[in-house]
């Protein structure tokens, strides 16, 4: 198991858009993926999942991931949510 | 119970008259009447209805990109992935296989807890993507009923009722031929009301309790040009509106006819007659219905169906496309006219949101999206004739400000080597009566003005049109609003300065000869109502309208004006009789 944690920086937070890019790229990676904030944590791979952690910028996640690519999936997230800020900017 | 009278707000000029058509998920579960089968079948059809919808989805997708409609195709994949979503199968295989239902039923319970925990979510905009989860759970539910066929919705000359639709059901029903719709909610700009009039359906929205009084099966006339709606008329009531149906058609077709025509008078005098429109599918309007450019290009469908702040990049392709279209015309652009709970889809504390932070009041306060806006529309106006319109001004310090800001960014446009209009023009709205009272000072700092009636009735009546206890106050035709837009045309004019009209009074036929009789310089309205308005222009004189308004001025309600105007209009058009005239209440 691999898990770091990540910053919501962009300014809307993980709203549909957002959500489906996250979904779409845990969804790439074998490994079990998953989200958690304020000790609820959803498959990462679920679009209602990510949806119902209504993450808003400011809020801290951590990303869990489980299996042969984990680390792999860990990092792209974390550059997706704190790098890319979802391709907002 | 005949003749049950509903009132609601037109949102598409047509009558339809059918057979009444209830459209919600519950009606479609509870009239299954099928037996529950073994569970690998159920598990099977489920699979089926699940590939079904995918499909269908998809084609939709091609279909609203052939309609120009980005926004609604990207709502679209949020669908798709909701349909692959494991939580959401697995859910529904474990219900189906250890609660030993059929498949409708487990959707049906999935999705009701799930709108349980989506209600629970502080964030509104999330919150609101239940409509989402909901719009796809009934297409799954009308797939597993119908099994093989392609589900369409509703049948030939049927009306749809429903508190609210997606814009891809409206495109569904359109293809089945369906008559007219009636919402319980909604508005003229309502998305899925601009869709049904493009796609030339009737449309009433906004008819709160509709869904109450009516019955599937129930007959029901829709008169998409007043907003009344019959249930069950009787005979003679029936056959009042045929005929209103036939003469507006008629008229409507002879019209359309002479749409390319100017707006000049019998002596002479020219308006120009152009459209308001807000979403990419109403781009075609313009030419179809004989408009000279856009008067009112509203933005806010941009930040409204967008997840995000849309950022210059995305604004910019939709403002160039406008702008393109309507060459050589103009295009007015109006910046963002929302309150910040719109923009950042939270909460934003405040007892009088409309006498609140919106439109330039907002935009001043959040430069980063105010100045991408301004940027965006810039760069369109090196390719198209472009204007930009200020809404909610109240005061000359506002419109200062944001002289400030176009000047600065026209300064970065240069040294960054892109190309914009350095004449462009910049307009303030006139909704607030501290504009038509200070007209001179703006004048200094203005292009134009644009009046916008609804707001301009509201703040000066201090009414709120949508509180049914004293929505009767509301008239654009109150003498009070009158003589603000002619003490706004006079000082515009006197400074050189012109005026357009771009609120719902531009579409109300008895307004014509107050608004030439001010000589107001153009017109801005909902595109299917231009060639009537054009037509009418066409058989007026200035000089009568001007001795019109002189009648009008001397008038001391706005009931007074209305009849006046009314019988003067009928006399020099008799044929307006059946636009004109409704249906009397009860």
């Amino acid at each position: 198991m691999f898990k770091r944690d990540a910053e919501i920086i962009n300014s809307l937070g993980i709203h549909a858009r957002p959500a489906s890019m996250l979904v779409k790229l845990a969804s790439a990676f074998d490994s079990k993926v998953e989200l958690e904030k304020d000790n609820v944590k959803v498959n990462a791979k679920s679009i209602m999942g990510v949806l119902m952690l209504a993450s808003e910028q400011g809020d801290k996640v951590t990303i869990i991931a489980d299996g042969k690519d984990e680390k792999e999936a860990v990092d792209s997230l974390v550059e997706l949510i704190e790098n890319r800020k979802f391709d907002e900017e | 119970m005949k003749n049950k009278i509903f009132r609601g707000t037109p949102a598409s000029p047509y009558i339809a008259i059918g057979k009444s058509f209830l459209y919600s998920s519950k009606e479609i579960v509870f009239s299954s009447s099928r037996e529950k089968r073994e569970v690998a079948e159920e598990l099977a059809l489920f699979e089926k209805a699940r590939h079904m919808s995918l499909r269908q989805l998809r084609s939709l997708r091609v279909e609203l990109k052939k309609a120009s409609d980005p926004v609604s195709s990207r709502l679209i994949e949020v669908q798709v992935l909701f349909l692959q979503d494991p939580l959401f199968l697995n859910s529904v295989e474990k219900i189906i296989r250890v609660g030993k239902e059929s498949a409708e039923k487990a959707i049906v319970n999935f999705s009701e807890d799930l709108e349980k925990d989506f209600r629970d979510i502080p964030n509104s905009y999330i919150a609101e993507r239940y409509l989402d989860v909901k719009d796809i759970v009934d297409r799954l539910l009308r797939n597993l009923q119908e099994e093989e066929t392609d589900t369409e919705l509703g049948s030939f000359g049927d009306i749809m009722i429903a508190e609210s639709f997606t814009a891809s059901t409206v495109l569904q029903m359109s293809k089945a031929g369906v008559g007219g719709l009636i919402a319980e909610k909604g508005g003229r700009t309502s998305h899925f009301a601009i869709l049904a009039e493009a796609l030339n359906l009737s449309a009433v929205v906004g008819a709160n309790g509709v869904t109450e009084e009516i019955e599937s099966g129930d007959e029901v006339i829709v008169d998409g040009i007043s907003g009344v709606i019959v249930i069950n008329p009787d005979e003679d009531t029936k056959r009042r509106f045929e005929r209103k149906k036939e003469e507006t058609n008629a008229i409507q077709k002879k019209f359309l006819e002479q749409k390319d025509l100017p707006a000049t008078t019998i002596d002479g005098y020219s308006i120009d007659i152009s459209a308001n429109i807000e979403l990419p599918i109403e781009l075609p309007f313009i030419k179809k219905f004989g408009a000279k450019g856009v008067g009112l290009l509203r933005t806010e469908f941009l930040f409204l169906t967008s997840e995000d702040v849309p950022d210059e990049e995305e604004q910019y392709d939709f403002y160039l496309k406008v702008a393109e279209h309507a060459f050589p015309d103009y295009v007015i652009m109006r910046t963002l006219d929302l309150g910040g709970d719109k923009v950042f889809k939270t909460k934003v504390q405040e007892e009088n949101p409309f006498l609140g932070w919106r439109g330039v009041r907002f935009t001043l306060a959040n430069k980063k999206i105010f100045k991408d806006q301004l940027r965006a529309m810039l760069r369109a106006s090196a390719k198209g004739n472009v204007r930009i319109l200020i809404p909610m001004v109240s005061q000359l310090d506002e419109i200062i400000r944001v002289r400030g800001i176009i000047e600065e960014i026209k300064g970065e446009l240069k040294k960054e080597g892109i190309a914009f209009d350095e004449n462009i023009e910049m307009g303030a709205m006139v909704e607030i009566p501290s504009v038509p009272l200070m007209a001179d000072f703006f004048s200094e700092v203005v292009d134009f003005f644009s009046i916008g009636t609804n707001d301009l009735t509201q703040y000066t009546l201090a009414v709120d049109r949508g509180n049914k206890n004293i929505s009767s106050l509301f008239d654009q035709l109150d003498p009070s609003v009158i003589l603000l837009m002619g003490m706004t045309v006079q000082k515009a004019h006197h400074n050189n300065k012109w005026v357009g009209v771009c609120g719902d009074i531009a579409a109300d036929v008895v307004a014509i000869p107050v608004l030439v009789g001010m000589e107001v310089d153009e017109l801005s309205l909902p595109p299917s109502f231009i060639p009537q308005v054009k037509n009418i222009i066409r058989g007026l004189s200035l000089k009568e309208c001007k001795d019109l308004l002189k009648s009008v001025e001397k008038k001391r309600s706005a009931k007074e004006v209305r009849e006046f105007l009314k019988e003067e209009m009928l006399k020099r058009f008799p044929s307006l009789k059946n636009i004109l005239v409704e249906v009397e209440d009860d």
